[in-house]
């Protein structure tokens, strides 16, 4: 298990949990990122620590601060 | 009841959805009102509303509702949209809902749809950018989607129009029949999450669940989902809080998790039952979007095309502008010059040109780059770059302690802080929302722009000095109150708005063409809004710094008496004569202006802008540019006395700039004056626009007056820094 900010760029992995702030964890399950769930690493913004990833077929962009809050099983 | 009969006012829908779900466009073509659409998510912060005509006769009220993912409130927006939508204040009760939805991102904008639902409301689908779903290869089983809803759901393509009179004829079917309009079950709750919707339920207020036992319960739901210590909702009731707060407890220790629980029991709801109603096809495997973002995301090339992208907006900003900007003042002087000829002398012709005629042309000479730069933004914002732009900066966002979703309220600064502040209410935090808008102000906005122009044109008048030194200067100035900018809100953020950083979270919205036709209504409609606004703002003060600098009226007397004395000096020539009657002329306007009230505030002033290098005619100037910065170029025109036969056109100003001397024959605009009163102008907060969005967003006195103070002595010391720091170091 590892966390999704260090998945291999491109690869998908199982969502095993969330952790961290409830309104930032709820949001993401809201947007369809609930344990279980295939994601996948699109893209690493070099600036900064942003994550563009994929759930459910839609685009997120998340920090890799608070990816490193959800934990996947890599596929 | 019938439809929209006057005694009940209108029926009210709300038009809810996702964001980027072409709402807006859907919400222009159904009511053909002017409002703003835009790909950036939650573009949307004002409500708009329309009157949308029912196929009976009749007429609705249409209600654009912000963009939202879900009911549980985190954002302004979302608060906005859950009150619109679950109808919580009276004021606010929908008679149906419309929500329209992204036919590619079904399953997850039927999320939404499934709360909305709940709220056991008369409801209506509209599953949108069904062009999309086609061109991707995917369909869509719409008999199944509405048997399983158990709502109308129709197909459409805002942007066409396509699917719209089917749409408005379902409404206007749940409006006739709200009672019947949406019964369906759908997903329940579990035994366990069942206990604490009824427990929390029975906190619900009757004013909210109004007597339905599915809408008591839905609000259950959304209270046990939403509500916490950090949740900033207001007018949630004690003892809500407190069965809610119990309920979480007591999961807690049982090992549940009350919030995954009710998501997942809708994402599983719709995955069974939406699920087989949506047929993947073999769309390409690299989709456009993809394509463009390898590109315009890269890494390096990606920032290189951002940073050019920004360049040619402004620097288009200029080039463009300048033409017709040249024509609005040619008109003004025109008629400035039609109206004093043609007009008796006497008070009622000067408050007429000096006053009206150039406060009018004083605002509309903004329009050209107004214009423009809404233009810029929302073909950024509809054509999804803008969400890039967040991506992209958020690296240099959260250094100064706000996330990328600031940059666009930022970045809009550069044209007006009005809009820009208002913007700031898709902000999740109230406390990035704040330092948002304490720094925004000192971003670049176009009023600052004339006093630039002016300055710099001062300095080297177009044609002449290096090339390019005109648009590096004001490149400068762009990057100077960038700059500054940053480093408030960094020093703010850690002092006296500190809190937790915000997580980034946003949608990367696929790029779409924009629709010109609602980018350049949007740019006409925010461009009304600044000349409604700002505006009359500007036309007030126009008119109370002509009668500021024009009165008490001198006596004519005088000057005739000193004529004449020139008139019978005979030891002077033809030549002299007329030259000595036009010196005298011009001590007279002077001694005129000083005298007057404007002059004596600017000179009583003098001893505190002193030490910035600007005199008494300089601090009229910033005295009228309290009001709005760009009055300082109008005030100056009348300190400098154009406004009378002369044109007030920019050219003859500029020379009247370069011209200025201090009593003691030096220069009053040396360079270093310039840059110092051009540091001022960048810093300070001359702005009543701001103060006052500031006061009505905030609700309070506090902020606008910490704005104000703030800015004031960071423009004092800036620019005596500068001026100072200069001659020490022999400049000036």
């Amino acid at each position: 298990m590892t966390t999704l900010d260090r998945l291999e760029l491109g690869k998908s992995g199982r969502l095993i949990r969330l952790e961290g702030e409830r309104a930032l964890c709820r949001r993401l399950m809201e947007l369809g990122l609930l344990p279980g769930c295939i994601v996948r690493l699109i893209r690493r913004a070099k600036l900064g620590g942003v994550l563009e990833l994929e759930v459910r077929s839609c685009r997120l962009t998340i920090r890799s601060s608070e990816a490193n809050l959800l934990f996947v099983e890599p596929s | 009841m019938t439809l929209g009969t006057a005694a009940t006012g209108l029926r009210r829908i709300a038009l809810a959805g996702n964001p980027n779900t072409g709402k807006t466009t859907l919400f222009n073509r159904l009511t053909g009102s002017r409002a703003r659409v835009g790909n950036y998510p939650g573009v949307t912060v004002d409500r708009h509303y329309g009157r949308l005509a029912l196929p009976s006769g009749g007429e609705t009220e249409l209600v654009d509702v912000p963009g939202t993912y879900s009911l549980s409130a985190n954002s302004e927006d979302e608060k906005l949209a859950l009150g619109a939508i679950a109808g919580l204040h009276p004021q606010e009760r929908p008679d149906a809902t419309l929500i329209v939805i992204d036919g590619t991102q079904l399953l997850r904008n039927l999320y939404l749809v499934l709360q909305v639902l709940e709220l056991d409301g008369p409801t209506v689908v509209a599953v949108n950018m069904m062009d999309q779903v086609r061109e991707a290869g995917l369909e869509i089983d719409f008999e199944l989607l509405e048997s399983e809803l158990g709502v109308p759901v129709v197909p459409i393509v805002a942007k066409r129009g396509e699917g719209l009179p089917r749409l408005v004829a379902a409404l206007e079917r749940v409006l006739a029949e709200p009672g019947r309009a949406n019964t369906k079950r759908r997903w329940e709750p579990e035994a366990a999450l069942e206990d604490d919707v009824a427990a929390v339920g029975r906190t619900i207020p009757l004013l909210w669940h109004r007597e339905s036992t599915l809408r008591c319960r839905a609000l259950a739901l959304w209270a046990l989902l939403s509500v916490d210590e950090e949740d900033e909702l207001l007018g949630v009731p004690a003892d809500l809080r407190e069965a809610v707060r119990e309920r979480r407890a007591l999961a807690g220790r049982e090992g549940r998790h009350i919030d995954e629980e009710i998501i997942r029991g809708r994402y599983d709801w719709l995955d069974e039952h939406i699920g087989p109603a949506l047929v993947e096809g073999n769309a390409p495997k690299i989709s456009l979007t993809d394509r463009v973002d390898r590109v315009l995301l890269h890494p390096a090339l990606g920032f290189v095309i951002f940073l050019t992208i920004m360049t040619i907006v402004f620097q288009s900003l200029f080039a463009w502008a300048d033409p017709a900007i040249g024509l609005i003042e040619d008109v003004v002087a025109g008629l400035s010059d039609l109206l004093s000829t043609h007009l008796p002398e006497g008070f009622v012709t000067d408050l007429l040109v000096e006053g009206i005629v150039a406060g009018v042309g004083g605002v509309l000479v903004f329009l050209p780059q107004i214009l423009l730069l809404f233009f810029f933004l929302g073909l950024m914002e509809d054509s999804g770059y803008m969400a890039r732009v967040a991506y992209i900066m958020d690296r240099l966002m959260k250094t100064i302690g706000l996330n990328g979703r600031a940059f666009v309220p930022m970045l809009s600064g550069f044209a007006c802080a009005v809009p820009a502040i208002l913007a700031t209410r898709t902000m999740e935090r109230q406390r990035d929302r704040l330092l948002t808008m304490m720094v925004v102000p000192l971003m670049t906005c176009s009023a600052r722009l004339p006093v630039y122009g002016l300055l710099i044109a001062a300095l080297y008048p177009p044609g002449q000095g290096e090339p390019f030194v005109q648009g590096l200067l004001m490149v400068a100035m762009y990057l100077f109150s960038t700059v500054i900018a940053l480093a408030a809100a960094a020093v703010l953020g850690r002092t006296v708005l500190k809190g937790r950083r915000t997580p980034l979270l946003l949608e990367m919205p696929p790029y779409r063409m924009p629709v010109w036709r609602s980018v350049l209504r949007a740019m006409w409609q925010k461009s009304a809004v600044f000349v409604r606004e700002a505006g009359t703002v500007i036309l007030v003060c126009t008119i109370a710094m002509w009668a500021l600098l024009s009165f008490p009226k001198q006596t004519a007397e005088d000057l005739a008496k000193r004529q004449e004395a020139v008139a019978t000096n005979v030891d002077l020539d033809a030549e002299a004569r007329a030259a000595e009657l036009e010196r005298i002329e011009t001590e007279f306007a002077g001694e005129g202006l000083r005298e007057s009230y404007g002059g004596r505030l600017g000179l009583a002033i003098e001893p505190t802008i002193e030490p910035l290098g600007f005199d008494w005619k300089i601090g009229i100037g910033i005295i009228g540019a309290f009001a709005a910065r760009e009055v300082f170029v109008s005030t100056m025109a009348v300190v400098y006395g154009l406004a009378d036969e002369e044109d007030a056109e920019s050219r003859v100003l500029r020379e009247r700039v370069r011209d200025q001397e201090w009593p003691d024959g030096r220069k009053v605009y040396t360079p270093l004056v310039c840059f110092s009163l051009m540091v001022f102008f960048a810093l300070a907060c001359q702005c009543m626009s701001t103060l006052a969005v500031v006061k009505r967003e905030t609700a309070s006195w506090r902020w606008p007056v910490f704005l104000f103070v703030y800015m004031t002595a960071l423009a004092w010391v800036a620019s005596f820094i500068v001026y100072q720091g200069g001659q020490l170091v022999g400049l000036g």
